[in-house]
């Protein structure tokens, strides 16, 4: 089950650069996020920041609270065991190049230490049938690296990967940015029906996509939050005159 | 695409090349891909002319009791290079167990932890400066550190001198092969919550495999012919001998021994064994390459 998260003064910087600027916002379980805004706005700076990917930058650093559930994961956690709480597919698909598929999926397991051989034979088969993918790879799990796949099977693969070892919140970078329509659309069916069983945190570039998929929608600009609200309202009644002027396409 | 028409081919318009303009391309195509043909016909002949002339003057002394009978007394027929294949072997083994791991996690060091650190940029220093000593300074420095204080000559004294000349040919090429690992392949493991150490051992440094173990071989090669290095520290023996604390034979040594000799038999052995010491480095790089291979394939791709 998916839980909440309560951004409190959120700061980031990369070396001198102040990419993120005071953002408080709460992110409900079991409900997909979407963020937008024009590139460069500090949308995937803040999604990094919810699993701490942001500080294996060494030129980056970040203050403020961001409460998972109960657990303050800058305080009370260790990045390897918030990543592990939270999973993150990235804007290209990057698959080991060297692993199988089968090893691909189960490698957070495995590249934990996990090795029962019954457990992950089943998380595997649970976790393609999840992202939709089963039965287009069931038959090469073991014959085929992870790699020779098409780059929209990769990003599902990518996705099983990522569910693979059972998170409770999913962080989605420009999912799919980089795929064909066919392949955005497979994403974005599989989004519809993971968030009852997590939290979904998407960052997209394309507004339509968020209108389809998310309950609530955050327009990012210039490293601040503009206006944090439900989807339906952002894009039919924005309050702020910035998120009207970027949905309706005058700018960025 | 431009929507004004196009300007007349006369005029030399680059959209629209003129058939002399092809002709010239094809042509200074067929030049540059024979040039290339040409360089690495003179990269091989070298290489070509060595095996052959080894062929014709070393195969005819090859006989079975070259590869089991220890050296022969002056003036005695027959007689072989056992002692100094095996002793090789030895000293080489030793030299790859101490060289390419210590090669391996400093270039794991200057790729995933150092670099722009000063110890990054002074290990990286040292590793060039390393790989430039010639390799008669490195066996009288290990002579002096090793020998010296620990007589006899050794086995042991022998290795090290080889490992410290593959250090830097393996650290480099590590270092040059985590590089060129996809950051996003790193992220997506760490994203995962694999702790960092599990990430470079399992991740990063198996996605460079093919190129750190080519890395290895070179390295292994050319210290595998190293004759002087081995002067000062293994020192050669004539007899056999499998202890690490005594001098042992080497084949490059025998073969040194036997080449300034003023005896025939001896020179058609020097002959016959500079053909085994080369056939056995292109045996086990080949060897190590099927079998670093098979193990990369697993994932398939």
């Amino acid at each position: 089950m998916g839980v909440g998260i309560q951004v409190e003064d959120l700061n980031a910087w990369y070396g001198s650069t102040h990419t993120l600027q005071d953002i408080n916002l709460h992110i409900p379980a079991n409900h997909a996020t979407a963020l937008i805004g024009p590139s460069g706005c500090g949308k995937s700076t803040f999604v990094r920041c919810l699993n701490r990917m942001h500080e294996t930058n060494p030129i980056a650093r970040a203050t403020g609270v961001v409460k998972m559930g109960e657990v303050d994961i800058y305080r009370e956690a260790s990045p390897v065991e918030i990543r592990r709480r939270v999973g993150m597919v990235f804007q290209r698909p990057n698959p080991f190049p060297t692993m199988s598929i089968y090893d691909n999926v189960i490698s957070g397991l495995k590249l934990n230490g996990f090795r029962n051989r019954r457990v992950l034979d089943e998380t595997v088969e649970r976790s393609l049938r999840q992202a939709a993918l089963w039965e287009e790879v069931k038959d090469d799990l073991k014959k085929k690296s992870g790699a020779s796949l098409s780059g929209g099977q990769q990003q599902r693969m990518c996705i099983a990967r990522a569910l693979a070892v059972d998170p409770e919140v999913l962080l989605m970078d420009e999912p799919a940015s980089a795929l064909d329509p066919v392949s955005t659309s497979k994403i974005e069916d599989l989004i519809f029906q993971l968030k009852s069983q997590y939290t979904i945190v998407i960052v997209t570039h394309n507004m339509q996509q968020a209108a389809r998929v998310a309950e609530n929608t955050g327009f990012f600009l210039n490293g601040k939050l503009v206006e944090f609200d439900s989807t339906h309202k952002i894009f039919t009644n924005p309050r702020d005159k910035r998120t009207e002027d970027y949905i309706t396409g005058r700018f960025g | 695409m431009s929507t004004q028409p196009l300007q007349s081919q006369s005029l030399g318009d680059p959209r629209k090349p003129s058939r002399v303009n092809i002709l010239r391309r094809s042509i200074s195509d067929h030049i540059v891909t024979g040039l290339a043909i040409l360089a690495t016909i003179l990269v091989l002949a070298p290489l070509a002319a060595i095996l052959f002339y080894l062929v014709y003057k070393g195969a005819s002394s090859l006989n079975l009791a070259f590869f089991t009978h220890i050296p022969a007394p002056v003036g005695e027929e027959g007689g072989g290079m056992a002692n100094a294949i095996v002793g090789s072997g030895i000293i080489l083994a030793l030299a790859s167990l101490m060289g390419i791991p210590v090669g391996i996690a400093a270039g794991v060091y200057l790729a995933e932890f150092g670099s722009g650190t000063f110890l990054g940029n002074a290990v990286r220093f040292t590793a060039d400066v390393l790989n430039g000593v010639p390799s008669i300074v490195m066996g009288i420095a290990i002579y002096s550190l090793i020998v010296k204080p620990h007589p006899p000559y050794s086995a042991f004294a022998g290795g090290v001198a080889l490992a410290i000349m593959m250090v830097p040919t393996v650290t480099r090429t590590t270092e040059e092969m985590l590089v060129t690992v996809p950051h996003a392949v790193r992220e997506a493991a760490l994203g995962l919550g694999v702790p960092k150490w599990r990430t470079v051992l399992s991740v990063s440094l198996r996605t460079a495999s093919p190129g750190i173990i080519t890395g290895c071989m070179l390295a292994f090669a050319r210290v595998a012919g190293e004759t002087a290095p081995l002067l000062f520290t293994a020192f050669g023996n004539q007899f056999w001998s499998l202890r690490l604390d005594q001098p042992i034979a080497a084949l490059p040594l025998q073969i040194y021994v036997y080449a300034i000799s003023p005896y025939d038999e001896w020179h058609r052995l020097a002959w016959a064994g500079s053909l085994v010491l080369i056939a056995l480095i292109m045996v086990s790089v080949t060897l190590v390459r099927i079998f670093a291979n098979r193990g990369v394939l697993k994932g398939g791709s």
